[in-house]
């Protein structure tokens, strides 16, 4: 009775969850020009659309290139800040870690319109770098999180064999804490790449004007209506973030990342 | 190896480029905005200095009342519908296998980093009369013919809770993961069925969890921009909307920023109340 009521309540939440990408995937395949579901036809031509196009191949290939340029800057200001927290004692630099959760936690048409004035008040508006900045800040959360999260799961006493065998601070962060982290460091990234890839607001209000990413160009072009090449990019980015995804979860430990306790089933 | 306090100036070095960072490029652009709030807006240009309340002032308006009423509305029935979902789905997603977990997480992870753009794209083409949903509908044979469902307030509500769900799953999951089973199975040798041991030990178990979850929720869904845009009509605006609306199309910063201040406001006044949430959950 409860496995039957389970699966029915799963299958609902599955149908919910599936059934726009469902849709848009049939759409995607349309053979014709137009918008139709059930689709007429089979053709793949929509994905090759993506890259045959010059303004799609453009903004896929910003997005792409924002998302990992901006992913490695919020590495660079995680990974350090949470290594010192980790490791020193020093209850007011927790107030770093505040200011890195901050512009997740707010509602992102905020950080967006900090960053805009900010950056048209020093003048540096429109430039491509400000996006990466502007998203390395935005999304700075997920790796702090990931990495809080491996340095705590680090045995101490590991650290504490190291030095006494005469190791200083660079060594053992080498030899011992970095791999023992690199798992929650590559899907502090990847959290951060994927996010970034489909952020909307924070790129149009520090670039839009001046660079398309995808999700800009996606909601451009809906104003002049809809063709099949949006339901192919939208397939494309579903499929790209449930393989990043995926490959955390087959190569790290998702349920842990995502805060259940024991790594055990 | 216990933590030591920081002696030389060189122990501080780790901090320097992060503490940096976010001071220049997170501290320092708020204090931008809150300064620009109080600015006269210049019509040739941005914005010149100055330190007026007209950009508040303006804000307290009926119009700009009713989008706040509105917005708050849309956020709190968005919440209630993604908590109510969510709760039983989580407690018995925490409680399957775990490569049952595993796929989902990875499923609603995928969901969750989704553009709303492409969240509006994906139901306005589900709502709409020449795809959407009524066509499979008119194929069951249980509609005549196909219906546009969009724009409304129906689209609107639907697409949020579909955006929000996953991060009530995902808020929800730490908790109901860490649940003690051996409540629920006292419960159950104790006679009750598995329904009513959800609802009599579960929920009230996690009566602190849910309410601290309602609120992130609503904070989340307060944040949402361009769906009540996508199929919504323009009463179906909410604040964030109207703060892109003046910052980039009328160029009126100051007010814009002023917007931008109140929801911090709204929000911040939030979080104080999940935390203090979160503080009596401990203290149960």
């Amino acid at each position: 009775m409860t496995g039957f009521l389970q699966k029915a309540y799963f299958s609902l939440i599955g149908l919910f969850l599936s059934l726009p990408i469902i849709v848009v995937a049939g759409v995607s395949v349309n053979e014709k020009q137009d918008l139709a579901f059930p689709p007429k036809g089979f053709s793949l031509g929509w994905y090759g659309e993506i890259f045959a196009n010059v303004e799609w191949r453009n903004a896929l290939f910003a997005s792409i290139t924002l998302a990992a340029l901006s992913a490695a800057v919020a590495l660079l200001i995680a990974l350090p800040l949470a290594w010192f927290l980790w490791r020193r004692h020093a209850p007011w630099a927790n107030i770093f870690q505040l200011l890195g959760v901050a512009p997740f936690t707010l509602p992102p048409v905020i950080t967006a319109l900090g960053l805009l004035t900010f950056w048209a008040t020093t003048g540096f508006y429109g430039q491509p770098a400000t996006a990466v900045i502007s998203h390395a800040i935005f999304f700075v959360t997920l790796p702090l999180v990931t990495l809080s999260l491996g340095f705590s799961s680090i045995d101490r006493s590991l650290v504490e064999a190291a030095a006494t065998m005469g190791a200083d601070d660079r060594t053992i962060f080498r030899t011992v804490v970095l791999p023992l982290i690199l798992p929650y460091l590559v899907s502090g990234y990847a959290f951060a790449f994927v996010l970034s890839l489909n952020e909307y607001i924070v790129a149009y209000m520090t670039i839009g004007f001046t660079m398309e990413t995808l999700p800009i160009k996606i909601f451009n072009a809906l104003r002049y209506g809809y063709t099949p090449t949006m339901a192919s990019v939208t397939v494309l980015f579903v499929a790209i973030a449930a393989t990043i995804f995926g490959l955390v979860a087959r190569f790290g430990d998702l349920p842990k990342l995502l805060g259940a306790m024991s790594s055990k089933d | 190896m216990r933590r030591e306090a920081p002696q030389k100036l060189t122990d501080y070095g780790p901090l320097f480029f992060p503490a940096g960072m976010l001071i220049v490029f997170f501290v320092v652009p708020f204090a931008t905005m809150i300064a620009v709030s109080f600015f006269r807006r210049d019509p040739s240009g941005f914005y010149t200095p100055d330190f007026v309340f007209d950009n508040y002032a303006r804000f307290l308006s009926l119009f700009f009342g009713k989008v706040l009423g509105f917005s708050l509305f849309l956020a709190v029935t968005v919440a209630i519908c993604c908590v109510v979902l969510a709760v039983p789905f989580t407690y018995l997603l925490s409680r399957a296998k775990r490569r049952t977990q595993v796929l989902w997480l990875v499923a609603l992870l995928s969901i969750l980093s989704l553009s709303e753009v492409i969240i509006g794209f994906a139901w306005s083409t589900l709502f709409s009369r020449t795809a959407g949903i009524t066509n499979l509908l008119v194929m069951l044979g249980v509609m005549d013919q196909p219906v546009a469902l969009n724009p409304s307030f129906g689209a609107v509500l639907t697409a949020m809770t579909y955006q929000a769900l996953p991060y009530t799953v995902l808020v929800l999951y730490p908790a109901l993961v860490r649940l003690d089973p051996t409540l629920t199975e006292a419960a159950r040798t104790l006679g009750a069925s598995p329904i009513k041991s959800f609802f009599t030990v579960v929920v009230p178990a996690l009566r602190n969890t849910i309410v601290a979850t309602l609120i992130m929720v609503f904070i989340f869904a307060l944040g949402s921009y361009l769906l009540p845009q996508i199929l919504g009509r323009p009463q179906h605006w909410t604040l964030s909307v109207l703060i892109t609306d003046q910052a980039i199309y009328q160029s009126n910063m100051p007010f814009a920023a002023a917007m931008a201040v109140f929801l911090v406001l709204v929000t911040l006044g939030l979080v104080a109340l999940t935390v203090i949430a979160g503080r009596k959950g401990e203290a149960a």
